[in-house]
């Protein structure tokens, strides 16, 4: 079991002819993700990396029952991609693209609105490194071979930092049921609560590491949810201790513009909540694990 | 991105939101003239910064006379406005907006943000107006009026309506009111807004509404479709380091510490400049590379870095996805000759073409620190930069 996706789901990659679509569709392949199709607009009927190719996300769902989408747009038409995805029937989308605008993404998350609860699409990102289940499958730019297979849930909002703690973690024996990375940007497909739910139903995933950051609302919402509502311990390192207020820490939103939103406030408030906080980025690996051997 | 008053008004009239006369002045002369010009007895000299809170930091000067002008003029073109939202050094006044003055029957706050939480564009407005929201909603939370809109139709009449009953203005006005709600959303939604502040607006003893003030964001990642935005941006209100980066599209942000940083990933980045803090340290910069970075960014981002005075130990930390470690490696070894590098460097790679990206290193005969993980890295930068 893991969360989001697994060896035999069925994915497309959207944008799988341009150059950023075609690497990263031949590392997904590479890693033994099953990737069945890839969509370009006006390449439809020809064939990419083995794979056919498509002129619309419809008739790639339509004729190989895709189940699972990567969007490869660029930032000015990625929204539409991701809306294409989620009206063609796909249940989980990854946004990788860094810098759609903020006003694009409010429509998206109206669009997804429209679907029944059962038909809706889940989208993480954009703005992120996607997702891994290790050993099984990955949609996403992540360095593969740093994840092993285990039982830790990882949710963070940033590329590289979740690498850091992957290989932390990988330095102390502990393995990942499924890495997914939720973005930088401040209107997001998924929250941290959002991916937390997932994790708590999950019967191969016994803990959960969040990886935060300044700005914005979902770090106190995911303390919330966590505090009525988790079965399962949870472990959390909020960056940006030294962010100044006002100021763009390169992520879209991170940025401490409010009450409850710089990386002190996040931590009292997930301390609150019960859960535990490693207290630098160095010690993401061995917390882990000493929550591990005490509570499980 | 933010833009100036000035700038702002301009844009509001253009969506039926009524403002002030007013002319800019770019020197005395022409400020002294721009109050004659606007026949008026009273003015105010407003300084041009991209930053709030100005009346109380003294940038906004009421005037009756040329005299007072040519003296509020002379007092601030030139100098540098700190407020609370600007930091110590402050803001380089270049631009005066002398603007008319009108008669006030009251002040109302009213503002339309981006809500993280709802993912919607809300309009939060106070009849209170005068005080910053911040005050309003220590003080006197149950003030502030939240009008959520859905992206999908809009701003509807009845919202109009409801907040402009909400905020007691009188019936004469409802029409004014909701034409100017719905002015400014359509400018937020059609410009590609991050924020929109109007504080104040005023109630006007004539029965109109007037945009007092005008404080606007664009959302960065939307300039591509409003080239006519991207004109207004003014590099004098920003920090020369973070221009220059922003020349090469580097995500660079100056902090007052002397451990400079370059790492890749924001996320990383802040988390190595909490680790150094963790160690002892202060960082001097946020400066993200990005993914894929070649050589010759590196370079640049290594010249960058270099280019505060303060910095006494450079840290570059690199977790390479799609970056490559061999690039990295390989900008360094090439920058390092040319810049007299006269600070300690300490490096940490990792991930892809680790091995390669060390050994380009160590076969350089550079004299860079090497460190195997974070912790190690940001140690070996701390007690550095305190030799």
């Amino acid at each position: 079991m893991s969360v989001l996706l697994n060896k035999n789901t069925k994915v497309l990659v959207q944008g799988i002819t341009g150059r950023i679509g075609n690497f990263h569709a031949e590392e997904m392949i590479a890693y033994g993700t099953n990737v069945v199709a890839g969509v370009t607009p006006g390449k439809g009927g020809t064939k990419h990396l083995d794979r056919p190719v498509f002129n619309t996300v419809k008739e790639a769902v339509d004729a190989t029952g895709a189940e699972a989408t990567i969007v490869f747009v660029p930032a000015v038409a990625a929204a539409d991609g991701i809306m294409e995805a989620a009206d063609a029937g796909i249940k989980y989308a990854v946004s990788i693209t860094d810098g759609i605008p903020a006003h694009d993404m409010m429509r998206v998350k109206r669009y997804m609105l429209r679907y029944k609860k059962e038909e809706k699409m889940i989208l993480t990102g954009p703005n992120c490194a996607g997702t891994i289940t290790p050993g099984e499958a990955m949609i996403g730019i992540m360095p593969g071979h740093i994840y092993t297979s285990g039982d830790v849930g990882v949710i963070g909002r940033s590329g590289t930092l979740g690498y850091e703690a992957a290989s932390q973690m990988k330095a102390e024996g502990i393995g990942i049921s499924t890495s997914v990375g939720i973005g930088g940007d401040p209107i997001n497909g998924s929250s941290h609560k959002d991916i937390l739910e997932l994790f708590n139903e999950d019967e191969k995933t016994k803990a959960v590491m969040l990886i935060g950051e300044i700005g914005g609302p979902q770090e106190a919402e995911a303390a919330e949810y966590v505090k009525s509502n988790m079965k399962k311990p949870v472990v959390a390192y909020i960056a940006g201790l030294t962010a100044p207020k006002g100021r763009r820490m390169g992520h879209a939103g991170a940025i401490v513009s409010g009450k409850g939103e710089s990386a002190a406030e996040k931590v009292e408030m997930l301390k609150e909540a019960g859960i535990h906080i490693i207290p630098n980025p160095s010690e993401m690996g061995s917390k882990m694990k000493e929550v591990i051997e005490k509570h499980l | 991105m933010d833009i100036h008053e000035y700038q702002a008004k301009e844009i509001l009239s253009n969506f039926n939101v009524q403002t002030l006369d007013g002319k800019l002045a770019l020197k005395t002369s022409e400020a002294v003239a721009a109050f004659n010009e606007l026949e008026t007895d009273v003015c105010v000299v407003k300084a041009q910064v991209h930053s709030g809170a100005r009346g109380k930091a003294g940038g906004i000067i009421i005037c009756k006379s040329d005299e007072e002008v040519r003296t509020a003029s002379e007092k601030l073109l030139g100098t540098y406005l700190k407020t609370i939202q600007t930091g110590e050094q402050g803001k380089l006044i270049e631009k005066l907006y002398i603007e008319s003055g009108c008669d006030i029957d009251r002040e109302i706050y009213l503002a339309y943000v981006m809500d993280r939480a709802k993912q919607r564009i809300v309009i939060v407005a106070s009849a209170e107006g005068g005080m910053s929201i911040e005050e309003l909603a220590a003080e006197k939370p149950e003030a502030i009026k939240k009008v959520e809109i859905d992206p999908a139709v809009g701003l509807t009449g009845f919202q109009a309506r409801e907040l402009s009953f909400a905020l007691d203005f009188p019936k004469e006005v409802l029409g004014k009111a909701v034409q100017l709600f719905m002015g400014c959303y359509k400018a937020m939604v059609e410009l590609d807004m991050n924020m929109l502040e109007i504080n104040p607006l005023v109630l006007t003893n004539d029965q109109n509404l007037v945009a007092l003030d005008a404080k606007m964001s664009f959302d960065d990642n939307a300039l591509f479709r409003h080239p006519e935005i991207n004109e207004l941006n003014d590099n004098s209100q920003k920090d020369k380091r973070e221009v220059a980066a922003s020349e090469h599209d580097l995500s660079y942000v100056g902090l007052d510490g002397d451990i400079g940083c370059m790492i890749n990933g924001a996320g990383l980045a802040m988390a190595t400049m909490d680790m150094i803090k963790y160690c002892g340290g202060e960082p001097a910069n946020f400066l993200d590379i990005g993914g894929g970075a070649s050589p010759e960014r590196v370079g640049k981002a290594f010249e960058l870095v270099l280019a505060d005075d303060n910095v006494k130990a450079m840290l570059v930390n690199v977790y390479a996805g799609i970056n490559r470690c061999d690039w990295i490696a390989e900008g360094l070894v090439k920058i390092i000759p040319t810049v007299d590098l006269k600070i300690p460097l300490i490096v940490r790679l990792s991930g892809t073409n680790v091995e390669e990206g060390l050994k380009i290193i160590k076969d350089s005969g550079l004299p860079i620190i090497l460190a195997d993980t974070l912790k190690d890295a940001a140690e070996k930068a701390v007690e550095a930069a305190k030799k």
